[in-house]
């Protein structure tokens, strides 16, 4: 049997959705161990076992950036239990990680892998390129494997798995690669958010301005939707990064995106072209983004979208 | 304060990209343009470099074609460039790019190197991690604000529910989001002098690397398409076309 490494982020005091998508994929490949990070409790590492990890490591690095002490502790761990695959997501912590393990072993790395799969002598993996028109397969040699994992790849299911067995995993000093977290702030949250949500209605360029942006949460908002946004509006400064749906922000897939002045940028496309139904909007009659509309409207947002405001607030 | 920028020519993402024949590398021309994600870490070093009486010095990877992206980097105001091009390192992978960028960084000296959080072609994202780990120093990633003044360095770092304040000690590496400084736009001053500014290109030779490129695509395929949908031009009424689709979906 092969031994799987998963990395899983705590996130409300519980595994990441993310990380109980990678631990579903990865009881399918091999016996499964959690690094998880995070403080830890009996109710977290349970759900770590009802999903698939018969060990956990857990790795608690309080106000210290967790990067470089679990990069370091995880080299020295895979001297001695040499797992074959290490599964990360394609997430901010996971990156940092992935990214200096690697360089600290000297072993490769895939990232933004949509499938995964071991060989012989390493893994193969199934990549959305060109915004998601194409599937690239790449083949990698290394043991272990490092591999990042765009989040929605996988659906997390229990396996109705009995309580791990937990070790903590030690963490030394890192030198001058040290940093510390001094103090934390969470964004107030109002509303549906972009992961949950059933519903999505985005903005991009074609709304004109920032203010603009205000038709987006009036569609929302009866709709019980999230709202969410281009790379571009967002490194405008229109909206905050957290509404930023794509490559570089986050994958979703609800049952309906409604997409409202958004061209289809291939960075746009490959995170949100599994939703459910794709209704657009945008001016342009040869825009990317109707390719992958189940309905589009060939049409000036300033125009349809607030006959669409009144037609919802009337009902 | 020694400044270095980790800075990227892509092929300008306004155009449809494509892969070569064979081995499915990404086609390059030798017009290329400065991935946009880069003109914030420029500003961001030639801001804090103004701050700490420092330089800023351009290391890019890859194939410098007519130079332009780099040279728009330079009228920005960034004082010298290095370029690694190298025929083998085509189709490198991350490791690759990222123990090439430390060699060249090392060799330059640095205080501070910046970078972008991935780049708009690869995507990998995992590159300026991988640079801090191979020159021993803290990644402060995610930044969306960044304070330095040569022997401390603090950001904001972007979580996934808010930011975290992140201290180190300087040399650090740092990834800057798009939206943590305005741009700067050349002026034609900054333009003229770009052309006279230092760009030096060396070889993977020079730098001593060695190549060990361990992963290659072994295959490119459609993806499964989906199912064409409705296009309709809107002449007033189209938004009842949307509540008819929102009804039968159940949604309203």
């Amino acid at each position: 049997m092969a031994t799987i490494w998963v990395f899983v982020e705590e996130s409300n005091s519980a595994p990441s959705p993310l990380g109980l998508e990678l631990l579903t994929k990865a009881r399918t490949l091999g016996d499964v161990t959690a690094i998880y990070l995070g403080a830890g409790s009996d109710e977290a590492f349970a759900a770590l076992g009802d999903h698939g990890a018969a060990n956990v490591l857990h790795a608690d690095p309080g106000s210290r950036l967790p990067s470089a002490p679990i990069a370091f502790a995880l080299a020295e761990r895979a001297g001695a239990d040499s797992p074959d695959l290490i599964l990360f997501g394609q997430a901010y912590s996971d990156r940092d990680i992935a990214g200096r393990l690697s360089a600290r072993l000297g072993l490769g790395v895939l990232s933004n892998a949509s499938d995964v799969r071991l060989t012989d002598d390493g893994v193969e993996t199934d990549h959305e390129i060109l915004g998601g028109v194409q599937v690239a397969t790449a083949s990698m040699t290394a043991r272990p494997s490092i591999v990042l994992v765009r989040p929605k790849s996988f659906t997390a299911e229990p396996s109705g798995g009995a309580a791990p067995s937990v070790t903590s995993l030690e963490l030394a000093d890192t030198g001058p690669s040290e940093a510390s977290i001094t103090d934390s702030h969470a964004e107030e949250r109002e509303g549906p958010q972009l992961g949950e949500a059933a519903v999505i209605v985005s903005g991009g360029r074609g709304l004109g301005s920032a203010e603009a942006y205000e038709m987006i949460e009036k569609v929302a908002k009866p709709l019980r939707a999230a709202t969410g946004a281009t790379r571009a509006i967002v490194d405008a400064g229109w909206v905050p990064y957290s509404k930023q749906v794509g490559q570089t922000g986050k994958t979703v897939k609800p049952d309906v995106y409604i997409a409202c002045g958004i061209s289809g940028a291939m960075q746009h496309l490959v995170g949100m072209k599994d939703s459910g139904t794709i209704i657009a909007i945008n001016k342009d009659p040869d825009a990317p983004i109707f390719s992958v509309a189940d309905l589009g409207i060939v049409g000036d947002v300033h125009k349809v979208l607030p006959q669409l405001i009144e037609a919802l607030q009337n009902r | 304060m020694k400044v270095v920028v980790c800075v990227k020519q892509i092929p300008d993402p306004a155009t449809p990209y494509t892969l070569e024949e064979g081995t499915n590398w990404l086609v390059r021309p030798s017009e290329q343009v400065l991935d946009d994600t880069d003109r914030y870490g420029v500003e961001m070093g030639l801001q804090l470099a103004q701050a700490n009486e420092g330089t800023v010095t351009l290391v890019s990877m890859g194939p410098t074609g007519n130079a332009q992206g780099i040279r728009q980097a330079l009228a920005m105001g960034a004082d010298k460039a290095v370029i690694i091009e190298d025929e083998g390192l085509r189709g490198s992978d991350a490791l690759t790019t990222a123990r090439v960028l430390a060699k060249a960084i090392a060799k330059e000296g640095f205080d501070l190197v910046i970078a972008g959080t991935e780049s708009t072609d690869g995507y990998s994202g995992v590159v300026p991690q991988m640079v801090a780990e191979l020159l021993d120093a803290p990644a402060l990633t995610f930044a969306t604000s960044v304070e330095a003044n040569g022997s401390d360095i603090t950001i904001h770092r972007q979580t996934a529910d808010g930011y975290d304040v992140v201290a180190a000690q300087m040399p650090a590496v740092v990834t800057v989001t798009a939206g943590v400084v305005e741009p700067r736009y050349p002026t034609f001053k900054g333009i003229m002098d770009a052309k006279k500014k230092p760009v030096d290109k060396v070889s993977t030779t020079d730098l001593g690397v060695e190549m060990s490129i361990t992963q290659t695509v072994v295959s490119v395929t459609d993806a499964p398409e989906r199912a064409s949908g409705r296009k309709i031009e809107d002449e007033g009424q189209a938004f009842q076309e949307i509540i008819s689709l929102l009804e039968e979906r159940k949604v309203i």
